[in-house]
């Protein structure tokens, strides 16, 4: 049988607590007693993984996945980044699901209520592959910024949520990619239920010029970084 | 070095990126796990989600990860060749809750696994937990009632304090010749599942 290699540790520094007051809905729905420890077996050390046979052609366009009649309207963007784990080594072959409003901030979900456009052009959501090199490239539309009622006058910031396997069970991600500069990422009580100004840091894209296509669309570099194998074997 | 991207909440809206069959797409997974081919007992896992007050959770999603019914993980790290893979069989799934906060599955029951060293763990599916209001996925386990030898011995089950480890056991029943294994999850409260720091 292969050798098992540890995973490391969830990093509680990086992660949001599960209670977090200022966010309402956590309150009755975080764990409140301790995680209990779980030794990494077979079940932990492996997990799903999905390859080019879940893609279909235009899963990593939305502005062209749901077309319809038209364009999808709103600024054209090209998301892309790597994915890493915390030793630098990419994650290649990796599915990542995305998911966003569209850009007057509108889900087409059935208890979305927003009072804001459906863009018949737009669902807004796909799907992409990592390279070898870990490499991720998605099009897209800026979402915009949407209200909800967990306090008043709350608004979400622009954002993007990202869904991916990496290589185990113990590697699974579910995020939210931010805009740089949004004056909302201040106010948003999920951005910042990570107390470390860094790791939330690690949240925000970066507005990249050289991923910008010139008359085309804006470029936004997003690297992700998720679990992987311990690289020194645990003493003792 | 660099460090974790942060965890978000999967939030209301998941069902579109998901979970996307009623917007007319095919997600990599639903809540279907078997095939007329599949090799395996049929069973289906059913339960409720329950906030701290009780209440049903009508928006989470629980994933699951199985081996097949050799005990086999569809996976590189599992190359024990002496248990087959099955080629009707995956082993990921994944189940939005209703309106009524139930959720259900139906696949095949998993053959047992090894523990680190050579201790056979007792049957069991790993679970996946997210919602609207958890902003970090929270990991658990589900065994089987009628495994009662097996879940004595298990590592993990004897891990944990005597009272708690009912809240990762999943209950017999059968309905029109139909297996059914029943476990709820409860967020907090007396009956709290066990959460793990996987
Ligand atoms: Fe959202």
């Amino acid at each position: 049988m292969a050798v098992l290699t540890d995973f490391t540790s969830r990093d509680w520094k990086s992660h949001p607590a599960y209670r977090h007051p200022p966010y309402k809905s956590t309150v009755l729905r975080g764990p409140s007693k301790p995680l209990l420890p779980l030794p990494h077996t077979l079940s932990e050390l492996t997990g799903p993984i999905y390859g080019h046979e879940v893609l279909e052609s235009l899963d990593h366009d939305l502005t062209k996945n749901a077309v319809r009649n038209g364009e999808p309207l709103g600024e054209r963007i090209i998301v892309s980044g790597r994915v890493l784990d915390e030793e630098g080594r990419p994650v290649p072959e990796t599915l990542i699901e995305i998911w966003q409003a569209n850009a007057a901030g509108r889900y087409i979900h059935r208890v979305d209520q927003h009072d804001a456009p459906i863009d018949a052009n737009f669902l807004g959501s796909g799907r992409c592959m990592t390279d070898q090199d870990g490499r991720y490239r998605f099009t897209s539309i800026k979402p915009g910024a949407y209200p909800w009622g967990n306090h008043p006058n709350g608004w979400r910031p622009q954002h993007i949520h990202f869904s991916l396997f990496g290589t185990s069970f113990l590697s699974r991600l579910v995020t939210q990619m931010y805009f740089p500069g949004d004056p909302l990422l201040p106010l948003d009580p999920i951005f910042n239920s990570t107390a470390d100004e860094e790791a939330r840091d690690r949240l925000v894209a970066k507005f990249s010029l050289d991923l910008t296509e010139p008359e085309w669309a804006l470029g936004y570099e997003f690297d992700i970084v998720l679990r992987g194998p311990q690289s020194t074997p645990m003493e003792n | 070095m660099s460090k974790e991207t942060p965890s978000q909440t999967v939030g209301p809206y998941f069902d579109y990126g998901l979970t996307p069959e009623r917007y007319g797409k095919t997600g990599i997974a639903n809540n279907i796990l078997t095939k007329k081919e599949t090799q395996g007992i049929r069973i289906r896992l059913e339960g409720q989600v329950f906030d701290g007050e009780g209440s049903p959770i009508s928006d989470a999603l629980i994933e699951i990860w199985q081996s097949n019914s050799q005990g086999r993980y569809r996976h590189p790290n599992d190359d024990r060749e002496e248990f087959a893979l099955d080629e009707h069989f995956h082993g990921f799934g994944r189940a939005p809750t209703n309106n009524n906060g139930e959720y259900w599955f139906e696949t095949i029951k998993p053959g047992p696994v090894p523990s680190r060293g050579n201790v056979l763990q007792a049957p069991h599916i790993n679970l996946i937990v997210m919602m609207r209001g958890m902003l970090v996925h929270a990991y658990s386990r589900l065994y089987f009632s009628d495994e009662l030898e097996a879940n004595s011995n298990d590592p993990v089950l004897s891990s944990i304090e005597e009272e708690r480890r009912g809240t990762l056991i999943a209950v017999r029943q059968e309905r029109a010749g139909q297996l059914i294994y029943r476990l709820d999850i409860h967020m907090q409260g007396e009956q709290e599942t066990v959460f793990f720091d996987a």
